[in-house]
């Protein structure tokens, strides 16, 4: 600013700045401030009492629970190097992807219900899967066209196969309606001990053994 | 929201919720509203994974959801409420003030429905009455009026409220009148008429108690059971959750009878407590003062054990009135003399008294008189600050330039010329209480997320001990259960070495300090937030 006579003279007053024309400046710094610097204070302790306990006992129960609630999403284990028969016992996670409690519905947007087919029971009883929507319709036509060959059959007298073919198709149909509901209510509904894809409902059993008595049936 | 903020709600959300929550979470804060697609673009995650994760957030009372910005016919929006968040850090405390309040009944019900986020009143009722039927000596259990009445309480006071109810958006056109609105909107808790209105519920029994042998069979039958009971109960759709602000106000009204307490004695901070209960339900929560209250009334309100004369109360209200701190103020003559308690500048003297207090135990106490001063004269030059002080210059000056290092005091320059010459400049020491709260706030969370941090990492690097004594404690209590004998139980017990105990206790000793010293910061916390918000709510 003053680059005038008065060179070396400072434009303000000295004694502001808190040191005097010749005191040494305090040191530059060369490395950046440590990462835990040593307190010239030492913090006060903490507050104790029966409260105090009670709410840190309180902290931890809630922290230790709230691992066990539904409510704690835990992202599918990535698989690793051979799939082990222990897997299907091992997961924590539902086999199917729905949320393992059950939100009232009518407070959530709808996109965020997850549903899921309910594994269907095919006449020849081959291992269930898990079908989606157009083999469903898939497998109705084929039903109704079973029907109508069977019927066209049903004139040639053989009648006990026919019935019991037919008793079996009229239980598929009957079932059809009910697959295509929410599943989400049905599925939740059979919490049972048994695991669905144990359950074997005995059509086959009656049929298979009715001559040999000899084996035992185990 | 702040970077600090934003990383404490993430570690809490970690903590109560895994890992996938925390992603989605942390992805809606930093993005404010997002569809479910973008999240899941974000995210990176399976569409499956976003969407439970967003059914627990909405659960809880986090996330709200509306139309977006293509009206009711676009996708949805989801934006994320972060105080819900960082209320998580205070569940401990709204538990504790109801078991104060309402006993363990009432207690275990504020923990069902903080854990859940919303329940119906049924299956509170029916939750608790087990988990207290379980505690009681055998062959006793909990009725279910009880609960009920606990329940009954709780929602009179305002401590529970009703679930907003969803308003259906207005559908786009009569065209798509048959499907129904993919969109509800909530609305405020308080709006509603009904908030606190308890339904008419036919339920009655009593608690079951759950033998621990049954313990498979008997979670599934009780899960079945209750969904076939839930429907006897005529309740439906009607969800409650914990009113956030009411334990707020609870805890602002604590603060502030201790506070007279400790400044005076306990016979003031009773007349303040019976003030405050008297203007419970006719402040609004916002209220810069309480309603006026004359000496009449509260000496007719004084609870009965302090029989303490009329002259001796208006002594003390006179005490009260004339205290700097300002916590009652006289507002007429009337009836004996008209005495409010003035709710905010309270606050505000509370929230100095911290910051005061936090200088001084880093700084020192000499540090601290330089601050005190400066609140309380507002503008002062450096030469001042000394004399007013009374500390030596020099030292003076490194104190000054250390707080003013740390942001907790500002300069205010004051030119004298055009040009801001600095000879011919006024320098200015101050500080404002607000902005050095808001600061303080921050560095609040910013603690509290490294007090986390720092937990899950002692808890990480011991894991290996820990899975161990855990593994040693199953085997002990089933040894136990199956009655085994005492050499037994020690060959047990000592697989764990001495070596191996001590860490383990040392470990013990740190977390708990962790979570006490949580806890704590949480009450600076409440402090400070409260009294930011009671600045904001008054413009």
């Amino acid at each position: 600013m003053s680059r005038g006579r008065g060179r070396n003279q400072f434009t303000f007053n000295v004694d502001a700045l808190g040191f005097g024309r010749g005191d040494s400046l305090p040191t530059t710094t060369h490395t950046p401030s440590p990462l835990f610097p040593p307190m010239q204070f030492q913090p006060v302790p903490l507050h104790t009492g029966e409260e105090v306990e009670y709410m840190l006992a309180l902290k931890q129960e809630l922290r230790a629970s709230s691992k066990n609630l539904p409510f704690h999403i835990r992202a599918a284990r990535t698989k690793r190097d051979v799939s082990r028969y222990s897997d299907k016992y091992q997961t924590g996670e539902p086999k199917n992807n729905t949320i393992e409690w059950s939100p009232d519905w009518s407070r959530l947007p709808k996109e965020l219900c997850i549903k899921v087919r309910k594994p269907q029971k095919t006449i020849t009883g081959t291992k269930q899967q898990l079908k989606q929507r157009p083999k469903v319709a898939a497998s109705k036509e084929d039903i109704l066209q079973k029907l109508e060959t069977l019927e066209k059959e049903e004139v040639h007298s053989e009648e006990e196969e026919d019935e019991g073919k037919k008793k079996k198709q009229n239980d598929d149909e009957e079932e059809e309606p009910e697959v295509e509901e929410d599943y989400d209510e049905e599925e939740l509904e059979d919490e049972t001990d048994y695991i669905a894809s144990y359950f074997d409902n005995g059509e086959d059993f009656g049929g298979d053994s009715d001559d040999n008595m000899d084996e035992a049936v185990y | 929201m702040t970077a600090q903020e934003v990383r404490l709600c993430g570690l809490l959300l970690q903590e109560h919720f895994g890992d996938v929550v925390e992603n989605v979470g942390t992805h809606l804060i930093r993005n404010g509203v997002l569809t479910l697609r973008a999240l899941a673009h974000e995210t990176k995650l399976a569409l499956d994974l976003v969407k439970k994760s967003l059914c627990v957030l909405v659960q809880h009372g986090m996330c709200t959801f509306g139309p977006g910005r293509r009206g009711p016919a676009g996708p949805v929006e989801y934006h994320i409420n972060c105080e819900h968040i960082l209320h998580m850090l205070r569940y401990p405390r709204y538990i504790y003030t109801a078991k104060s309040l309402y006993g363990d009944t009432g207690e275990l019900i504020v923990e069902e429905i903080l854990q859940r986020g919303q329940m119906t009143m049924s299956s509170t009722v029916k939750t608790v009455a087990d988990r207290l039927t379980h505690n009681m000596p055998e062959g006793q259990s909990m009725d279910y009026n009880e609960v009920v009445s606990a329940f009954s309480r709780l929602v009179e006071t305002h401590f529970l409220q009703r679930c907003p109810p969803m308003a259906s958006a207005e559908s786009s056109g009569t065209g798509s009148a048959e499907t129904p609105p993919a969109v509800t909107q909530p609305s405020n808790p308080e709006s509603h008429p009904d908030c606190y209105k308890l339904p008419y519920i036919s339920l009655s029994g009593h608690g079951k108690r759950r033998r621990s042998s049954e313990d498979g069979e008997a979670d599934q039958r009780a899960a079945k059971k209750a969904k076939t009971d839930s429907s006897e109960c005529g309740d439906e759709g009607i969800h409650w959750q914990v009113n956030f602000e009411r334990f707020h106000l609870h805890f602002r009204d604590q603060a502030i009878i201790s506070a007279v307490s400790c400044k005076l004695d306990q016979t003031s901070g009773e007349i303040v407590r019976t003030m405050l209960r008297m203007s419970e339900v006719t402040t609004s929560a916002n209220a810069a003062f309480t309603q006026a209250l004359s000496a009449n009334e509260i000496f007719r309100a004084l609870p009965s054990n302090y029989n303490i004369a009329r002259p001796i109360l208006d002594q003390y209200l006179t005490l009260l009135v004339d205290d700097p701190m300002e916590f009652v103020g006289k507002a007429g003559d009337s009836g004996g003399g008209m005495f409010v308690v003035n709710l905010h500048r309270a606050l505000a003297n509370l929230a100095r008294a911290t910051l005061e207090s936090v200088v001084q135990e880093r700084f020192g106490s000499r540090s601290a008189r330089i601050f005190r001063l400066l609140l309380r004269k507002r503008h002062l030059e450096q030469k001042q600050v000394e004399d007013f002080a009374m500390i030596p210059a020099k030292e003076a000056k490194e104190m000054l330039y250390t707080l003013l290092s740390e942001n907790l005091v500002q300069l205010q320059e004051i030119p004298k010329t055009p040009d801001h010459a600095p000879s011919r400049t006024f320098y200015l020491y101050t500080v404002n209480q607000l902005p050095t709260a808001r600061l303080l706030l921050q560095h609040c969370y910013k603690t509290v997320g490294n007090l986390i941090e720092r937990r899950l990492y002692e808890t990480k690097e011991n894991k290996r001990l820990l899975e161990k004594s855990q593994r040693i404690e199953a085997i002990l209590a089933s040894l136990q259960a199956t009655g085994a004998e005492a050499t037994q139980l020690t060959e047990v017990e000592e697989m764990i070495t001495a070596p191996e105990r001590q860490q383990l206790e040392s470990l013990r000793h740190h977390i708990n300090k962790l979570d006490s010293s949580e806890n704590q910061v949480d009450e600076t916390i409440f402090l400070l937030e409260s009294y930011i918000n009671s600045t904001q709510a008054s413009r």
